[in-house]
């Protein structure tokens, strides 16, 4: 791909050096800005205000809450992911495509949407909920609610990332195994899982990123009560609508670096699978 | 052939459904992925479809032509679709240097192309909103220079919708920007064709059907976005209101069946401008072939 060896392939040195020059501008602008202005605006008054913002009791409760939503979303989309990429890599079946489409839907709804699909089901006047009331269950406005709805908006991530890898690497490897006297879980666990960890970690990680910084599904779900159903993208939401900046742009930081060491983790991932993997998308 | 295909469907339960299924665990894992799928996506996706069908088609027509529903469905389409257009050179432009040039910083450049996925989207609505501020960093010399307002106007939406639109062009073309083989290039090249005819005439109509899906992409996830546009949009009825953000209006009225209405158009729309594209894109392969 170098230009010196294709020449007639080649851009001039002039109109490289432009190209690259307006890439970079354009990254500065769209990406960099944005995230640097999240940490001046906390930074405003110093750091101490900010560190104040973040672990006063209210943000303290959001964060363990985005932190537990995340670790029963997270799994339970891994495990999902992991059992749709391989029925759908190891075997045939009629209707795989609609399979592969349906998973990947919840990426085209609004996560508005994603939200209030169970508050029809399980809120108060929804499907259900007569009888949640009557049985004295509550999910919506409650932390049952908060967790479907980040399973929703996290749905594909998992499988999205293993389904295209494990079906070009094929089942020859395991079918040999088979042939060998392994069992499915063995040959799951000694075959498959090492060929794709990396991809795997990678979709797992953007899940996460997803699960905890979710918004406007939660929002939907939530009922804003303080301390109780407030994840950290909602705190920040308070803060702002209450004119306390520091304290949401302190809290945002918080979760502008998750997003940073996801990034940067993915990147990791990417050089030690030596390939390109998780389009995320 | 046949005849050993059919010894061997009929060895299964299932007959045809069987054949060849040499691995172990596809009872468990079809069903564990059937599971997750029905609970988790299609059930809830049924009430959806069900709800709104409560006030009647005539009440539903009644909500979907209110003057602030249809401005509110205005601006999030034509606004998502004027992010994705805008979000297509920009997306080349990214694309073309990750892949073509070797340069310091490419790998950062191409880390920093995800980083709408994994920043929350209610921090990039704060941050862009903090950026295009009347007093922001590019929001005060817009107005100085141009009188140009972003923050609070329909340009926010597009802003905020450029910024989570623009990373499904760049992931969408890099991968059949990589692997265009050179060797057509450099054909054009020897025949004659100048650089920017080579590019015009060869590359970018190589590109068409995967900037085709990275448009689609980018604007499906456009059209329902939420959190990166509420902060930056100003949210005044009839002019920055965008449709999602009505839903959740109409729910905090109780108008439950109004607000499944609006979601089940919101989405029955934008599958049918998907599967537009999507047609589209078969053209465009077949006519290649």
């Amino acid at each position: 791909m170098s230009g010196a060896a294709r020449p007639a392939a080649a851009d001039p040195a002039w109109v490289r050096r432009l190209v690259i020059a307006a890439a970079l501008a354009l990254a500065v602008v769209i990406f960099l800005m944005p995230l640097a202005a999240v940490f001046n605006e906390a930074l405003r008054r110093g750091i101490e205000p900010a560190l104040a913002a973040i672990v006063e009791e209210d943000a303290q409760a959001a964060i363990w809450l985005s932190l537990l939503v995340a670790a029963i979303a997270v799994p339970v989309n891994t495990i999902g992911g992991i059992a749709a990429a391989w029925a759908v890599a190891k075997f045939d079946f009629v209707g795989k495509r609609l399979l592969i489409t349906l998973i990947e839907l919840p990426f085209s709804v609004s996560p508005v949407i994603s939200g209030l699909v169970y508050v029809l089901l399980f809120g108060a006047q929804g499907f259900f909920g007569t009888w949640l009331r009557d049985h004295d269950i509550q999910i919506i406005f409650a932390l049952p609610g908060l967790v479907l709805a980040t399973i929703f908006v996290t749905f594909p991530f998992v499988a999205r990332t293993l389904i295209p890898l494990m079906q070009e690497q094929g089942r020859d490897e395991e079918e040999a195994a088979a042939t060998l006297g392994a069992g499915g879980w063995q040959i799951f666990r000694r075959v498959t899982l090492p060929n794709v960890k990396w991809a795997l970690l990678s979709g797992v990680l953007l899940c996460n990123a997803r699960a905890m910084g979710e918004f406007g599904a939660v929002s939907v779900v939530s009922g804003h009560i303080r301390g109780q159903t407030n994840t950290m993208p909602l705190h920040v939401e308070i803060l702002y609508n209450e004119y306390m900046f520091v304290g949401a742009f302190a809290v945002a930081s918080l979760l502008a670096l998750l997003g940073v060491v996801t990034l940067i983790a993915k990147a990791l991932l990417e050089v030690l699978a030596g390939r390109r993997m998780g389009e995320a998308a | 052939m046949s005849a050993s295909a059919t010894s061997r469907a009929s060895s299964g339960p299932l007959g045809l459904r069987w054949r060849r299924q040499a691995l172990p665990g596809f009872g468990l894992s079809l069903g564990l992925a059937l599971t997750w799928l029905s609970l988790i996506v299609l059930i809830p996706l049924a009430a959806l479809a069900i709800k709104p069908w409560e006030i009647g088609l005539a009440g539903l027509l009644d909500v979907l032509s209110e003057p602030r529903v249809l401005a509110a469905f205005r601006l999030s389409f034509g606004g998502a679709f004027l992010a994705a257009l805008v979000s297509v050179p920009l997306g080349l432009l990214l694309a073309w240097t990750i892949t073509r040039y070797r340069f310091p910083g490419r790998r950062l450049l191409d880390a920093l192309v995800d980083l709408p996925f994994a920043l929350p989207t209610a921090v990039a609505g704060l941050a862009l909103t903090a950026l295009f501020a009347p007093n922001g960093w590019l929001g005060e010399p817009l107005a100085r220079w141009f009188g140009w307002q972003v923050a609070f106007k329909p340009a926010g939406v597009v802003v905020a919708l450029v910024f989570v639109a623009l990373p499904f062009i760049v992931r969408a073309v890099e991968p059949v920007l990589r692997d265009l083989s050179l060797d057509a290039e450099e054909a054009a090249a020897t025949l004659g064709a100048t650089r920017l005819q080579t590019i015009r005439r060869v590359v970018l109509p190589a590109l068409l059907p995967a900037v085709i899906t990275g448009f689609g992409l980018g604007f499906a996830r456009a059209v329902g976005e939420y959190g990166s546009v509420i902060f930056i949009a100003g949210n005044l009825p009839m002019v920055s209101e965008i449709a999602p953000l009505i839903i959740v209006v109409k729910l905090e009225q109780f108008e439950y069946a109004a607000a499944s209405g609006i979601g089940l158009a919101m989405l029955l729309l934008s599958f049918a401008i998907l599967f537009g594209l999507n047609l589209w894109q078969r053209a465009l392969r077949r006519g290649r072939e």
